[in-house]
C-alpha cells in the first residue's frame, strides 16, 4: 500500500488530556467561538498537566490512540505553581523513551494553551490531526484488540 | 453491579442539532453498568433537574452521568441536584458534549460518534467514582486589598463597613491612585479630588481599615479562606507615629527630583509628599535620590524636623498576615511611547499624554492649573488631541478599545475651552463612543457648546515647526490631507495594566489574557471572581473602564469578599491526594514535586514475620492539598493516588476513550 492510499481514509485517534485550569478552559473557548477542529481529537480533563502519567499514555497508544497530545498552562502561569515544569520534564523524557522503542516521537506532543486560547487550541488541534494523517497509523504498541 | 444513569441534554439545539440524541441514548444503554439513558431539552432546567432527582430514586442510581456542556459551567449545578436526591455529589460526573464536541463539529455522524465516546469515558470514570466528604475549615474573617486607587479604597471601605478587618495596600506613599492625579471627572466635570479626598480620609480613618503605605505585596501562600500573604512595608525614614506632617523637611531638602504624581512636569524633593492631599500625610525619603544615603551628607530634614521624626536608621519591615479573601485592584499604566515615533513624544515639551494634561489643567498640578506650555509657559491657542494612540491598533499596538478615551478627550477640549476661551480643540478620531449615561449629550456640549472640532481620521506626523507643532492627519470624510499649526499635542494613550502585573498574577495564581489584564472567571456571570477561590478583581486592572463603573466592580468584589469572610468555616475540596501505606516505599518522590508542601515522612511502625519494623511513608496534609495530583504522577509504586482523579479512572478513561 501507497502512503497516500495509507494516509487517505486513515482517521487517527488522538487523546489529549487537557489541565482543567488553562487547556480545557481553552478549549471550551474554542467550543464557545465555535472553532471547530477535527473531531478526532478527544479530550480528558485532568486536574494539571502534572498529573499525567507517563503510563496513561503508553496506555493510550497500546489502545490504538494515534497520537497523545498533553496541553497545560503556559510555563510560569501553572495553577499549581511548578506543575507544567514537571510535565515538561517528564513528556521530553518520554519522547526519548518512545523513540527508543522504536515508536515516532512526534505522536506525543505538549503544549501550553492557556484560558484565552481558543483560537489556538483549535490550531493545535487541526496541526496535529494534520501531522499523524501524514504519520499514518500507530501500529506498533498497539495491542491485539 | 453499579447502577449508572446517563443523562443527556439536548441544550435546546446546541446540542441536539450536532449529535443524534437517540442514537446516542441507543449506545449508552449498551454501556457496562448504565440502568438508565434519557434526555432532556434543557437538563439544567427545572424539569431537568427533576428529571434527574426522580430517576435516581426510582431506578436507584449510584452512579449519575450527564451528557452536557462543560463541567465548568454546570458540574456543580449537577453535582448538587445529586445531593438532593441523597447521593454523594461526586458520584457525577460530566461528558462535555457541547464546548468539546457539537460546538466544534459540523459533521453529525462524526460529531455522534465523538459523543458517544465522551459518554463512554464519562461512564467509565463514574463506575470508579467513590463518594467524597469535604473536610471543614475555618475561614480567616480577615481581608486583603491590594491597590489604594479608587476600586482598592471603595472595596476596603465596604469590607470595613460589613464589620470586617482590612489591610489596604498601596506601593506609592499615598492612597488615592489615578483618581487623585484627575482633574474633573466625566460628563459631570465634578472635581475629582473633591469627590475622592473624602474617601481618602474615611478609609484612614475607619476602626476596620489598617492603612499599609508605601508597602508590596511580597508572597503569597496557601487558599481560599486561609491565605498567608507577606507584605514589605519598606521604609518611610520618616516616623509616622511622631511625624506631625507639618512639610518642613521637605521644604528644605535641597534635592530635586521628578515627580511621579506630575507625570514628571514638576519637581519634588527627595523628602516628599506625592500631592498635598495625600493620605497618609505623611514624608518619605526617596533613597535612590536622597543626598543624605548616597553621598552621607546633609541630613537636613532631620536637623529641621521639629518632632524629631526623621529616622536615617529605619528598615524595612516585613509583616506576615492571614486573611480569608483578596480583592486585587492594581490599575493601569499607559502604553509606553516609543514605538509610536511619528508624534513624536518624548521630542518636544509640548507633545504630551493626556494624563500629563490632566496635571497641567489641575490646580493642585505644575503651573496651578492655568494650562501653559510647557516649552514656554504661554497659553495655547491651536491644541491638536489624538485618540486611539496605540488602542485598536492591532499592528503595533493593543487590539482593544481603551473605552474611556473619547470622553476624557471631549471632557479635555470643554477644559481648554473653559481656560482659554479663544483656543481652538482639534480632535483627530477613528470613532467616537460614548456609551453610557449622559456620554454622548457630554460629548455634543464639547462639539457644540465649546466649538471643539472633530476630524475623523489619522495623525501621520508631527514634528516641530518654529515655537510650534506641525500636525499632519486626513480627514476621512472629506477626503483631505491636513496640517494643522499647533500649540499642544495631547495623545490619548492605551490603556495598559501596571507593568509588573504579570508578576502579580504569577505570585497570587490568578489568570491573565494577553495583555496582561487579570481574566475574570467568567465574562458574564462572575465579572468580578478570579479562577483562583477568595481571589476578586476590582477596576481597570481587569480591563479599561470609567470611575462609576470601577466603584460599581469594587462594591462587588467586597459583596463577594464579605460574604466569603461572613461564613465561619468552609468546605474543602475533596479530591486530593491519599496514600496507600502498604504500598508506599518511601522514595518520596512525591514530596519533592509537591508545591505545597502538603506532603510530609511519617515513621510507621509494623509487625512483618512477627518481628517489629519501623520504616517511613509518605503523608498528605489535607488541608494544604490543593490536588494538582503531581505526586500522583511522580508516584513509582502508585500509592499515591488523586482522589476524584485515580490512577484507575484515568486508565479506564483512556481505554474507554480509545474504543
Amino acid at each position: 500500500m501507497s502512503v497516500a492510499a495509507k494516509t487517505q481514509d486513515f482517521e487517527p485517534l488522538i487523546v489529549a488530556f487537557c489541565c482543567n485550569w488553562c487547556s480545557y478552559a481553552g478549549a471550551d473557548l474554542a467550543g464557545t467561538g465555535r472553532m471547530s477542529y477535527p473531531a478526532n481529537i478527544r479530550v480528558i480533563r485532568v486536574p494539571c498537566s502534572s498529573r499525567v502519567s507517563p503510563n496513561f499514555i503508553l496506555r493510550a497508544f497500546q489502545r490504538g490512540a494515534d497520537g497523545v497530545v498533553v496541553a497545560g498552562c503556559h510555563p510560569g502561569d501553572c495553577h499549581y505553581v511548578s506543575g507544567n515544569y514537571h510535565a515538561r520534564r517528564r513528556f521530553s523524557m518520554l519522547r526519548r523513551f518512545l523513540e527508543f522503542v522504536g515508536i515516532e516521537a512526534e505522536r506525543l506532543e505538549v503544549h501550553w494553551i492557556s484560558a484565552s486560547e481558543g483560537s489556538r487550541f483549535a490550531q493545535v488541534m487541526q496541526d496535529i490531526t494534520d501531522k499523524i494523517r501524514v504519520l499514518g497509523p500507530n501500529r506498533k504498541l498497539r495491542d491485539s484488540r | 453491579m453499579r447502577r449508572i444513569g446517563v443523562f443527556i441534554c439536548w441544550c435546546g439545539t446546541n446540542i441536539a442539532a450536532t449529535v443524534d440524541i437517540e442514537t446516542v441514548i441507543k449506545e449508552a444503554r449498551e454501556m457496562p453498568g448504565v440502568v438508565y439513558a434519557g434526555d432532556n431539552k434543557y437538563m439544567c432546567s427545572e424539569t431537568g433537574q427533576t428529571q434527574i432527582k426522580g430517576t435516581i430514586v426510582q431506578q436507584k442510581l449510584d452512579r449519575v452521568v450527564i451528557a452536557s456542556c462543560s463541567p465548568r459551567m454546570h458540574e456543580l449545578t449537577f453535582r448538587k441536584t445529586a445531593a438532593a436526591a441523597g447521593l454523594n455529589p461526586y458520584l457525577v460526573e460530566i461528558a462535555n458534549v457541547r464546548e468539546h464536541c457539537s460546538w466544534v463539529h459540523k459533521d453529525k455522524d462524526a460529531a455522534t460518534v465523538k459523543a458517544v465516546a465522551l459518554i463512554r469515558t464519562a461512564v467509565a470514570k463514574a463506575a470508579l467514582d467513590t463518594g467524597l466528604e469535604p473536610q471543614e475549615f475555618v475561614v480567616t474573617r480577615r481581608a486583603l486589598v491590594i491597590g489604594g486607587g479608587i476600586a482598592g479604597i471603595q472595596a476596603a471601605l465596604d469590607i470595613a463597613e460589613a464589620g470586617y478587618a482590612v489591610d489596604l495596600v498601596e506601593r506609592t506613599p499615598s492612597i488615592g491612585g489615578r483618581m487623585a492625579q484627575l482633574d474633573k471627572t466625566f460628563p459631570t466635570l465634578d472635581c475629582s479630588a473633591c469627590i475622592l479626598t473624602p474617601k481618602m480620609v474615611d478609609a484612614a480613618a475607619h476602626p476596620n481599615i489598617n492603612l499599609l503605605t508605601y508597602s508590596e505585596v511580597e508572597e503569597v501562600e496557601g487558599y481560599v479562606g486561609n491565605f498567608e500573604v507577606t507584605i514589605r512595608q519598606k521604609a518611610r525614614s520618616v516616623d509616622a507615629a511622631k511625624c506631625t506632617g507639618c512639610g518642613l523637611c521637605f521644604e528644605k531638602c535641597p534635592s530635586k527630583v521628578k515627580s511621579e504624581f506630575d507625570e514628571g512636569l514638576a519637581l519634588r524633593k527627595a523628602i516628599y509628599v506625592p500631592f498635598p492631599q495625600a493620605v497618609p500625610n505623611i514624608p518619605v525619603i526617596d533613597r535612590d535620590h536622597c543626598r543624605w544615603f548616597s553621598k552621607k551628607k546633609c541630613g537636613v530634614c532631620k536637623k529641621v524636623c521639629p518632632a524629631s521624626a526623621v529616622d536615617f536608621e529605619q528598615s524595612d519591615v516585613l509583616i506576615k498576615q492571614k486573611y480569608g479573601a483578596i480583592v486585587v485592584a492594581t490599575g493601569f499604566d499607559l502604553i509606553g511611547f516609543e514605538i509610536f515615533g511619528e508624534f513624536g513624544y518624548g521630542k518636544h515639551p509640548d507633545i504630551i499624554t493626556s494624563m500629563e494634561f490632566e496635571r497641567l489643567v489641575n490646580a493642585s498640578g505644575p503651573g496651578g492649573g492655568k494650562l501653559l506650555k510647557p516649552s514656554n509657559q504661554q497659553p495655547p491657542k491651536n491644541v491638536v488631541f489624538v485618540h486611539c494612540v496605540g488602542s485598536r491598533d492591532k499592528s503595533r499596538g493593543k487590539p482593544y478599545c481603551s473605552k474611556i478615551c473619547c470622553m476624557y478627550t471631549a471632557k479635555h477640549a470643554v477644559l481648554l475651552k473653559e481656560k482659554h476661551p479663544e483656543a481652538q480643540a482639534y480632535v483627530f478620531y477613528i470613532d467616537v463612543r460614548t456609551a453610557g449615561k449622559d456620554f454622548e449629550e457630554f460629548h455634543r456640549r464639547a462639539v457644540e457648546e465649546y466649538a471643539a472640532v472633530y476630524l475623523r481620521g489619522l495623525v501621520g506626523k508631527v514634528f516641530p515647526s518654529g515655537d510650534k507643532l506641525l500636525v499632519n492627519g486626513v480627514d476621512t470624510l472629506s477626503n483631505q490631507a491636513v496640517e494643522i499649526e499647533a500649540d499642544l499635542v495631547v495623545l490619548a494613550a492605551a490603556l495598559t495594566p501596571r507593568h509588573d502585573a504579570e508578576g502579580l498574577a504569577r505570585m497570587l495564581g490568578i489568570g491573565s489574557d494577553a495583555h496582561n489584564f487579570f481574566v475574570e472567571a467568567h465574562p458574564k456571570l462572575r465579572p468580578v471572581e478570579s479562577h483562583t477561590a477568595g481571589l476578586f478583581l476590582a477596576g481597570t486592572c481587569q480591563g479599561p473602564r470609567d470611575i462609576p463603573e470601577t466603584v460599581a466592580q469594587a462594591g462587588a468584589a467586597a459583596a463577594k469578599a464579605i460574604a466569603l469572610l461572613n461564613k465561619e468555616t468552609l468546605l474543602s475540596d475533596p479530591c486530593v491526594s491519599a496514600v496507600d501505606e502498604s504500598l508506599c516505599t518511601g522514595c518520596l518522590a512525591c514530596l519533592k514535586v509537591c508545591p505545597y508542601k502538603a506532603i510530609s515522612d511519617k515513621p510507621l511502625t509494623e509487625k512483618v514475620h512477627g518481628r517489629q519494623r519501623r520504616r517511613l511513608v509518605a503523608e498528605v496534609n489535607k488541608a494544604l492539598c490543593q490536588g494538582c495530583g503531581a505526586c500522583s504522577a511522580a508516584c513509582r509504586p502508585g500509592a499515591m493516588n488523586l482522589l476524584g482523579f485515580s490512577n484507575e479512572q484515568l486508565l479506564a478513561e483512556v481505554d474507554a476513550i480509545c474504543l
